[in-house]
């Protein structure tokens, strides 16, 4: 038993509360926007509804399907063995606090600068800092890290081909037929159907232990067939109400298809939302995560035992409460300004970039929301889908990454410390 | 406030490019009126309208240069840059070619022989007829886009560019009539102002010829 964990154990974890509410709190104020800007940039959805969307989908996503992320960030990125907390387990609980204050003062920054900087990145390479300089650099599962800093160029890449094909499957069955409208009626059910499938198969596969479902394999594939039919049966009423109108908009032929294309977007938004809950909360509650079980403990570095579920609805509700407080005005901005991603694109972006990061969630990967989406985009850009797309910002985004990460190593190496400094 | 997605997702070209020909066309469509004046030896409402044909050169070379200027190496278009700036290029002889009728008229104050004025006035018809098309071929543009450059779209832009080279080959046959009645006249008119006829009967065809130019440079940036 740790003296210094007995002595502050509380207020240690205490602080972790805070400062992990407020990372929860910042990743619903500022990255939920882009994920549901889209959406209400092409118009399908409301600034109202993408916010009760949101709050909805970022909760369920967080709660039902956060939690292998979190176990990433929590115990997967140092190695306990080696990093030595058996006998100085205060080390990680510093490190931990230190690597949320150093992410958070380096988000607030790159957000004051307008940097696409992400989350995801930020906190990583802070947890790295803390444990190559302030533990040991055999501390560092460096076979998971790098598999990580793979995912973030794998990622978008992967997100790219899924919305190329989207898109493309999109031209071949609805844009490139005789009567688009009546295709597009009989079609957009089916991805209707991938939506709701794609995001149960991974919330009933990875997710749902902690809520005391533990189905199996095949029980999870039945659960999540029935489940894109529901959401089918949804789509398909909401499709069925809308009517072609051949003098909608004298300028524009596809008007009328582009309304059925946002109703898809509707549910292509809550994929969206749930993804980016399923997989930021981690950033925000993962080093809580690992605090909590140090201290619950009374000083041991326990991987193995239950996220607790008051942890992921801290998480959960920081997000919701960052979007409710801030981050509609984001979206509002966001929505206001995408206006060239019509329902067609945006669904097929939405779609690829929920698929990936959902996908990544179960696997228990840490990526970036943001960067996914703008794969997407680019998928959807090389299938001539979209009119103009500024590549300087893939410049931009992959010199975010190569600040990002030793920035937010060494102020973690700060924080860490300048703890160690203050509670011996 | 700022986002990457809203950084990424670029301003597209295609409505500033229809807006271009927009002016373009306007030029040309101008000088019916125009010509209608001069021809009426009407000079104060013919400089008006030229005037007013100088004023739309002026917005579509502004448009032009807008385009231009936003267009840098790094935008990535579902079309080749160089297609669009040729594109640009060749929507705006269009309104070069109007510009040139109508200070070349009014500046030598140019009347079509009495005989020859209903001609003139009919071959500037089709000419005109060939500019709206191709103002209607890149009025399909945002279509084509939006369809991802779809086979159906692409074949009824080709329906389309069909019409309007068959208003060339009409032009071009107005035009070999009008050159011989110019002919049949020649020796009775001042010969610097023959000349000059030729020469706005040459630019009155350049406007058929630049809209078929048009129509074909937008076939090639569509099924690029």
């Amino acid at each position: 038993m740790s003296e210094i964990i007995s002595q502050y154990g509380t207020i240690l974890l205490a602080l972790a509360c805070v400062f992990g509410f407020f990372m929860a709190y910042g990743v619903g104020a500022n990255d939920v926007a882009n994920a549901m800007g889209t959406s209400v940039g092409a118009r399908a959805i409301t600034i109202k509804q993408a916010i009760v969307i949101a709050m909805v989908f970022e909760f369920a996503g967080a709660y039902l399907a956060g939690g292998e992320v979190t176990s990433t960030i929590r115990s997967g990125i140092i190695n306990a063995d080696t990093a030595g907390f058996d006998t100085n387990p205060e080390l990680l609980v510093y490190g931990m606090l230190a690597s949320l204050l150093a992410a958070g003062t380096w988000l607030l920054l790159a957000s004051w600068k307008g940097w696409p900087v992400s989350t995801t990145h930020s906190i990583i390479g802070a947890i790295i800092g803390f444990a190559v300089v302030g533990i040991s650099a055999d501390s560092v599962e460096w076979g998971q890290v790098s598999s990580i800093v793979a995912s973030w160029v794998i990622s978008p890449v992967v997100s790219g081909s899924i919305a190329f094909i989207l898109f493309l499957s999109v031209q071949y069955l609805v844009l490139d037929t005789e009567d688009p409208f009546a295709n597009a009626k009989k079609y957009i059910p089916g991805y209707i159907f991938l939506v709701g499938f794609t995001i149960a198969m991974v919330t009933l596969v990875k997710g749902l232990r902690h809520v005391g479902l533990d189905l199996s394999f095949g029980e999870s594939v039945f659960y999540s067939i029935l489940a894109g039919f529901v959401t089918m049966a949804i789509g398909y009423y909401l499709v069925s109400k809308i009517e072609e109108d051949p003098h909608e908009d004298p300028n524009n032929r596809f008007a009328s298809l582009e309304r059925l294309f946002g109703v898809l977007m509707i549910f292509t938004a809550c994929s969206m939302a749930f993804a980016h809950g399923s997989n930021d909360v981690a950033n925000a509650i993962g080093p809580l995560a690992a605090i909590n079980g140090v201290v619950q403990s009374g000083g041991v570095f326990d991987t193995q035992s239950a996220l607790p579920v008051w942890i992921l609805l801290l998480g959960a509700g920081g997000i919701v409460i960052g979007l409710a407080t801030l981050g509609y005005r984001v979206i509002v901005t966001i929505g206001r300004n995408i206006t060239e991603l019509t329902p067609s694109r945006g669904f097929a972006a939405e779609l690829a970039a929920a698929t990936t990061v959902v996908i990544a969630s179960g696997t228990g990967i840490p990526v970036s929301t943001t960067h996914t989406l703008v794969g997407a985009v680019l998928g959807v850009g090389i299938a001539r889908g979209i009119g103009a797309l500024n590549l300087r910002v893939v410049g931009k985004i992959f010199l975010s990454w190569i600040v990002t990460l030793p920035v937010g190593a060494a102020l973690s190496i700060v924080f860490f410390f300048l703890l160690r400094f203050i509670f011996g | 406030m700022s986002s990457v997605i809203i950084d990424l997702l670029g301003k597209s070209p295609v409505k500033p490019i229809q807006e271009h020909i927009g002016k373009t066309y306007q030029c040309s469509q101008l000088l019916e009126e125009f010509l209608i004046a001069a021809n009426g030896n009407n000079w104060q409402q013919a400089a008006k309208l030229q005037a007013q044909i100088v004023e739309a050169e002026n917005q579509a070379d502004e448009i032009k240069h807008a385009i231009r200027a936003n267009l840098p190496k790094s935008v990535w278009m579902p079309f080749a840059r160089s297609d669009v700036i040729e594109l640009l290029t060749v929507q705006d002889r269009m309104a070069n070619k109007a510009k040139d009728i109508a200070g070349l008229m009014l500046g030598r104050k140019m009347v079509f022989p009495q005989s020859m004025a209903a001609s003139a006035q009919q071959m500037l018809k089709l000419s005109i007829k060939a500019a709206e098309k191709a103002k209607d071929a890149i009025s399909e543009l945002d279509e084509l886009l939006e369809s991802g450059f779809s086979g159906k779209e692409i074949d009824l832009l080709q329906g389309l560019l069909n019409e309007l080279d068959k208003i060339e080959r009409d032009s071009d046959k107005a035009q070999v009539v009008i050159r011989a009645d110019l002919l049949a006249l020649e020796n009775d008119l001042p010969a610097v102002e023959v000349m000059f006829l030729y020469r706005i009967i040459d630019l009155i065809g350049d406007i058929a010829d630049v809209s078929q130019q048009i129509g074909n440079r937008l076939l090639l940036l569509s099924s690029k």
